[in-house]
């Protein structure tokens, strides 16, 4: 077997910091993608509990000190920190470890920033921390859970990861111009 | 144009794909006349007002969702997924 070198999806690339924003690469752990077969969803629920974690309502994060269980869209949900024991016959689930790169920003002007690039309402009284949305980031598919009131997540995809870093860069550095 | 998808809200309509006619959930069973499967593939209304489609929240939810919208005013009128359309009889 080769010997070979483990690289994050962001590696060389951050941490970016300007005034108001900071960009790093956040560590989410193992990654799982849960899609309940049909009519299983409150069995699933049930199994997720075992771990401290549920099923997320719609554009929802259950939030638990072993891991995450983030909605991802219709009918799936990304489960990260721990990898779901007992689904097998609940779901179907596919290992997404290495299939996403996970960005923070955070800041007074993280929100400012998201912005420029993404077409939601993203004032924290619409999108509160603990809400999850699946959204446009520029042209790219994205996952972002606002985990504070400064704070965003940003799943791209992998091979995203590099497009993802510069158009934020860009947003960040747009921004602190304006001073 | 925005289309409001039940899941994710408010959105441009940019974030979907349209398919087609919502004629497509209406399939013929397997013994249909092959009338039925001509209508089903090629058979379409060209109404000016209201109107059904399909289409997809591809940069959202990744739900198909049944469109009502009107072809004149380009109002959209109701927004459904598919699933609850079907789950309450058909297509309809």
């Amino acid at each position: 077997m080769a010997s070979l070198i483990d690289k994050s999806p962001c590696e060389d690339l951050l941490p970016i910091i300007t005034p108001g924003a900071q960009l790093t690469e956040a560590q989410p752990g193992p990654v799982t993608s849960v899609a309940p077969f049909k009519g299983r969803q409150a069995a699933t629920a049930r199994a997720l509990a075992a771990d401290g974690l549920g099923w997320p309502e719609v554009g929802r994060a259950v939030v638990a000190p072993a891991g995450r269980c983030l909605w991802a869209g219709r009918g799936v949900a990304f489960v990260t920190g721990l990898v779901p024991q007992g689904l097998e016959d609940l779901a179907a689930l596919t290992d997404q470890s290495d299939g996403w790169a996970v960005l923070r920003l955070e800041g007074a002007q993280a929100a400012a920033v998201l912005a420029r690039l993404c077409p939601l309402d993203l004032r924290a009284a619409v999108f509160a921390p603990g809400h999850v949305a699946r959204a446009p980031l520029g042209h790219m598919m994205a996952i972002l859970h606002r985990t504070g009131a400064e704070a965003f997540e940003i799943w791209v995809f992998r091979s995203m990861a590099g497009t993802a870093v510069h158009e934020l860069a860009v947003a960040m550095q747009a921004l602190a111009a304006r001073g | 144009m925005r289309i409001t998808c039940p899941l994710c809200g408010d959105r441009d309509r940019r974030e979907f794909t349209y398919y087609g006619a919502a004629d497509y959930l209406n399939r013929p069973g397997m013994g249909a006349p092959a009338e039925a499967w001509d209508a089903y593939l090629h058979l379409r209304d060209n109404p000016a007002g209201a109107t059904r489609d399909l289409w997809y929240h591809e940069m959202g939810c990744a739900a198909w969702l049944v469109v009502n919208r009107d072809t004149v005013s380009h109002a959209v009128l109701s927004v459904r997924l598919v699933t609850d359309a079907q789950a309450e009889g058909g297509a309809a």
